[in-house]
């Protein structure tokens, strides 16, 4: 697959990436949001290894490798926070969390 | 532009992979979402193995589209939350996203496309490059501290999750108030 | 396990303690002995570096005591108390043989820097010499038996006075005083020496006032122990300004310097008119904490304390600490020939005085109180005269057998005590007689009423709610039941009294002959009228206490005190017997074996004093001081023999008049018939105590009233500073608030920002309504402008 440039791996992040704020900005639903989260992270992922194999970095993996290494631990306390909120709330609508309105 | 069987498997997976995404974005029943976001993750795995990156794509695939939506699709159900419904955000809100969004990739559009970068071929790797075994050696030496921060980091985050989903009767039953 | 234990815990902490000595034995005998031993003095010097032990092993005493006085029994409170002051004492017999070991040269041990003024220079360091030793040695010795007898005899004062957990603060105070007495022996300068002469002052004032809340009117303790503070303040006073004096002339407190000084000393008027003030200063100082005339009005009062305290305090060690002083400056009263006649002369005058007194009083410790005086107005005369080998020898013997009979008289008052308590009960249980009527628990009331049915006369008896266990007139009759205490009660007062061959009769015999051979017909007058007195009184007390029938029931039941406490009084008993061997004279050109070995033990300190020949010249012109001191005396018999007639004389007259009578408690005293009003006069103590009250304590009273509330209340705070201060302070308050901080630091700096605030944050908070995916979409315009921004613009 060498005749595909990089060019187009980075068009294609930045698409995966818009919808993943999209995502974010427009679905109430925390689950949603959070997933989102992860599709924004994941094309983030995806620029990193094209550009390793652009320049022949094996850096970029790695970092790639770290990424999702946090993301796993963001995950499992981002849904114990919800599933915390979900008990105290009933909801985990997000426009019903609004106790720092001002 | 040139047009070959690469090109055209390119765009057949990218247009899959935003399908996807925008299949998670549109979808009311949130296990749709998170299955249509497993279809995405699959996709760009196979874009890491044109990539060379044959590790990276199989940790894709194990932990991202393996454990973490299963994870995610677990605590759907758990919370009975696919469905939810209540009332709509403001209009204005919803219309700024989306003439954000656009600019957002105009102006990547336009850096990728139109700012004089030619669109090259790759260049050649070395063999066994994105490898286990290489990004092993890079992993263990270079990058020993971050990694074995990254374990710590693991631990917190677990226990911090025990911690956070806790009965309520069962965190005042190990309180200070409740010690015999 | 726990439990078998438990019931060792007790030992844990002394055991730690005594572990914490030996390591603390252990450092220094390493660290500050080798020093020592290399100065070349031999292994027999090494001892010195042990020197600051001395006075820690008192403090270390106290500290335990203060930590877990509270928590230990009893018996180990005291042992660690005693345990201190005998290591003490065994630290000063280490002194004595290292300084003998170094040829009784004087050693200076250095042991930190304390004060270092310009000139004034302080250290913490200890002079041993043989002077000092001399007293280390009486301190801790004599401290020591009398610690001992402290734990029988406070176990049965603490629970007669009903207040048992006071007992590790007796032995906390009573370590403190050695501590504080052993710094003022031991200090090598004027200044560590008023360290300790102010330690044993506090001491002193804490322990009469020990049972501060009783006494005549719940406060009479109280107020014995201020009038002793105050008093001595007053000595005190003088001996600041003394020592201020000695900086201002010689340029430095260390002894040898200013004696070294004061060898080289221009003896012009004006020196002449220094070295006078100083030492009369001393002198001055010298009757406040030796209770000499005028200043020995506290000493009978200090009698409240418990009676170790009497006896070490207030007759063995802290009021010879004058004695010390004026020893310890000799090379200043050589000097100043004037002063030493005056000290000779308050001297004798107080010890004829104080004796006088002593005749006509009831109470068996008053009496002793005022014997102290007396025996202190010798030692005062002696030093006075030269003698200061005469002086130190009866400050020796006095120790012993003032010791001896204080704490014989508390076995006594205890012995008393134990049968008042004894008949009461007796009494209350056969429910017959007036006080059959009382509850068992007023056991004292009981018995009083007692008594005071068998009294008609009712002669010169103050309070006899209860019955005054000190009272001679409740005694009589107390030999048959006192099997130990009257042998070395009887042994005291012979010593006391000066005869022949107990150790009272060599010391006080060596300062007669001292006066007479200086030809002071006037101290030697006056000093063999104060010792007939000593004898009579003493025979007077010996025939009240234990002759005659008992006159009370609580003599009748008295019952002897335990060995802990009569052990001490055999070992007391036996110094005082032998006493005068540490210095025999020769006797009819015949010199026995150790004769005036404390004389020239002393006479390496004393004699060698840097005064020089100049001093020297200046002492023989005036008092042969020196040459009196260090020339080996000879027995000369007539004085022998004066003191002797004189001694047997006092003695027999007290016994013949005395002999069975008062037959009861109540009778006229047989004396007040000799003598007329005249007893009254001496009863009273010459009216001392009224005299002082009417020229001092009352215009002192007045000045202290018109200062405070016409000066200081009425005019100062009333008027001026409520009135004038007030005022205007208050009216530019009230300016200062109502105007200038509410109008205008209020309304303009806090008032006016604190509006603009508010309305801006109305407006701004309009912005947070708490919507994460608002905040979100901020961030994401944000990031589009500032993509835009770069791409485009720039």
């Amino acid at each position: 697959m060498q005749s595909v440039p990089t060019v187009y791996y980075v068009a294609l992040s930045a698409i995966l990436f818009t919808l993943g704020v999209l995502g974010v900005l427009l679905r109430r639903n925390a689950l949603i949001i959070f997933m989102s989260i992860e599709l924004m992270l994941n094309s983030a992922n995806l620029v990193f290894v094209a550009f390793a194999r652009e320049f022949g970095q094996q850096a970029g993996q790695v970092f790639v490798f770290f990424v999702m290494t946090v993301a796993a631990a963001e995950v499992a306390v981002g849904l114990a926070l919800i599933v915390t909120i979900f008990r105290a709330k009933r909801s985990i609508n997000v426009d019903d969390i609004n106790q720092l309105k001002g | 532009m040139p047009v070959n069987v690469e090109t055209v498997i390119f765009f057949l997976l990218a247009a899959m992979a935003i399908g996807a995404a925008v299949g998670l974005l549109l979808s009311r029943n949130a296990v749709h979402s998170a299955l249509f976001l497993v279809l995405n993750f699959a996709v760009v795995s196979v874009f890491f193995l044109f990539l060379a990156a044959p590790f990276i794509a199989m940790v894709q695939v194990t932990v991202y589209a393996g454990a973490i939506m299963v994870l995610f699709l677990f605590v759907i159900m758990l919370l009975g939350a696919e469905l939810l419904r209540g009332g709509a955000s403001g209009r204005w809100h919803s219309a700024l996203a989306v003439v954000l969004a656009a600019g957002f990739v105009g102006v990547l559009g336009y850096v990728a496309f139109f700012s004089g970068i030619a669109p090259e071929a790759l260049p050649n790797v070395d063999a066994g490059f994105g490898g286990p075994q290489l990004l092993g050696m890079d992993l263990f030496q270079t990058y020993l501290l971050p990694f074995e921060l990254t374990s710590l980091l693991l631990l917190v985050a677990m226990i911090g999750a025990v911690v956070l989903t806790r009965d309520a009767r069962t965190r005042s039953a190990a309180g200070p108030g409740a010690r015999p | 396990m726990p439990d078998r234990l438990r019931q060792y815990r007790p030992l844990l902490l002394p055991v730690a303690g005594l572990l914490a000595a030996a390591a603390l034995l252990a450092v220094p005998a390493v660290g500050w002995a080798a020093p020592a031993v290399q100065e070349g003095h031999g292994g027999g010097g090494a001892f010195f570096g042990l020197m600051p032990l001395l006075i820690l092993f008192p403090v270390l005493g106290l500290l335990i005591n203060i930590a877990w006085g509270r928590r230990l029994d009893e018996k180990w409170v005291g042992g660690i108390a005693s345990g201190a002051a005998a290591l003490s004492f065994v630290i000063a017999v280490l002194q004595w043989v290292s300084l003998r070991a170094v040829g009784y040269e004087a050693q200076t041990v250095y042991l930190a820097d304390w004060l270092a003024i310009g000139e004034l220079r302080a250290p913490w360091a200890f002079q041993v010499d043989t002077l000092s030793v001399t007293m280390m040695l009486v301190v801790t010795g004599v401290g020591t038996l009398i610690h001992v007898y402290a734990i029988g005899y406070m176990h049965e004062d603490v629970r007669a006075n009903g207040d048992p957990a006071r007992f590790p603060r007796f032995f906390v105070y009573m370590n403190l005083f050695l501590a504080a007495m052993l710094i003022l022996v031991s200090g090598d300068n004027y200044l560590t020496m008023f360290v300790g002469w102010e330690g044993v002052g506090l001491c002193s004032y804490l322990l009469i006032s020990f049972w501060l809340e009783k006494g005549a009117g719940g406060i009479g303790n109280a107020r014995a122990g201020r009038k002793a503070f105050v008093v001595t303040r007053i000595g005190d006073w003088a001996m600041l300004l003394a020592i201020f004096l000695i900086f201002w002339t010689f340029g430095s407190l260390n002894y040898q310097e200013v004696f070294g000084a004061a060898a080289s000393f221009r003896l012009d008027a004006q020196g002449q008119w220094v070295v006078t003030a100083i030492t009369l200063l001393i002198l001055m100082a010298t009757t406040g904490k030796s209770a000499q005339l005028p200043l020995y009005v506290w000493l009978p009062d200090a009698m409240a304390g418990p009676t170790p305290v009497s006896a070490l305090i207030h007759a063995a060690t802290m009021v010879t600490a004058g004695i010390y002083i004026i020893a310890r400056s000799n090379a200043l009263y050589a000097l100043a020939p004037f002063s030493a006649g005056a000290v000779a002369v308050v001297g004798a005058a107080t010890a004829i005085f104080a004796g006088s007194i002593a005749i006509a009083q009831f109470d068996i410790k008053k009496v002793l109180a005022y014997s102290t005086i007396s025996q202190l107005g010798f030692m005062v005369a002696a030093v006075g005269l030269g003698g200061y080998v005469a002086g130190m020898f009866h400050l020796v013997t006095h120790a012993f057998f003032k010791a001896l009979l204080f704490l014989s008289a508390g076995s006594v008052i205890h012995a008393v005590e134990h049968g008042h308590h004894h008949a009461a009960a007796h009494h209350t249980a056969g429910g017959s007689g007036p006080a059959g009527d009382h509850v068992p628990a007023q056991a004292h009331g009981g018995a009083a009423g007692h008594v005071d049915a068998g009294k008609p006369g009712q002669e010169d008896h103050g309070e006899h709610d209860a019955l005054d266990p000190q009272d001679m007139r409740n005694m009589g009759g107390l030999w048959n039941r006192l099997p130990v205490t009257k042998w070395v009660y009887l042994v005291g007062a012979l010593a006391l009294a000066g005869i022949v061959p107990f150790s009272g009769f060599w010391s006080k015999d060596e300062i007669l002959h001292d006066a007479l051979g200086q030809q002071n017909w006037l101290v030697f007058g006056l000093l063999t009228v104060a010792a007939f007195f000593t004898a009579f009184y003493m025979g007077r007390q010996l025939m009240m206490v234990f002759a005659g029938q008992p006159r009370t029931e609580a003599a009748r039941h008295a019952v002897e005190s335990r060995p802990l406490m009569t052990i001490p009084l055999i070992i007391l008993a036996a110094l005082a017997l032998f006493g005068g061997l540490f210095n025999l004279p020769s006797i009819a050109g015949w010199t026995p074996p150790g004769a005036h070995a404390l004389g020239d033990w002393l006479d390496h300190t004393l004699g060698a004093a840097p005064g020089g020949e100049h001093a020297g010249e200046a002492a023989e012109a005036a008092a042969g001081a020196h040459a009196g001191a260090a020339q080996a005396p000879e027995l000369n018999l007539m004085v022998a023999g004066i003191s002797t007639v004189v001694a047997l004389g006092g003695l027999g007259a007290g016994a013949a008049l005395y002999r069975g009578r008062p037959a009861t408690a109540g009778e006229r005293d047989p004396l007040r018939g000799v003598l007329g009003a005249g007893f009254t006069l001496i009863k009273d103590k010459w009216y001392g105590d009224e005299l002082s009250d009417l020229l001092v304590i009352r215009p002192y009273n007045w000045l202290a009233h018109v200062s405070a509330d016409l000066i200081d209340w009425r005019f100062w705070h009333d008027w001026f500073h409520n009135t004038v201060i007030g005022g205007i302070f208050n009216g530019f308050a009230r300016f200062s608030a109502d105007f200038l901080d509410l109008g205008v630091v209020d309304g303009l700096i806090s008032q006016a920002p604190a509006v603009l605030a508010r309305a801006v944050a109305d407006g701004f908070r309009r912005f947070q309504t708490g919507y994460v995916r608002y905040y979100a979409l901020i961030v994401f315009v944000g990031v589009v402008a500032v993509l835009g921004y770069l791409l485009f613009v720039r």
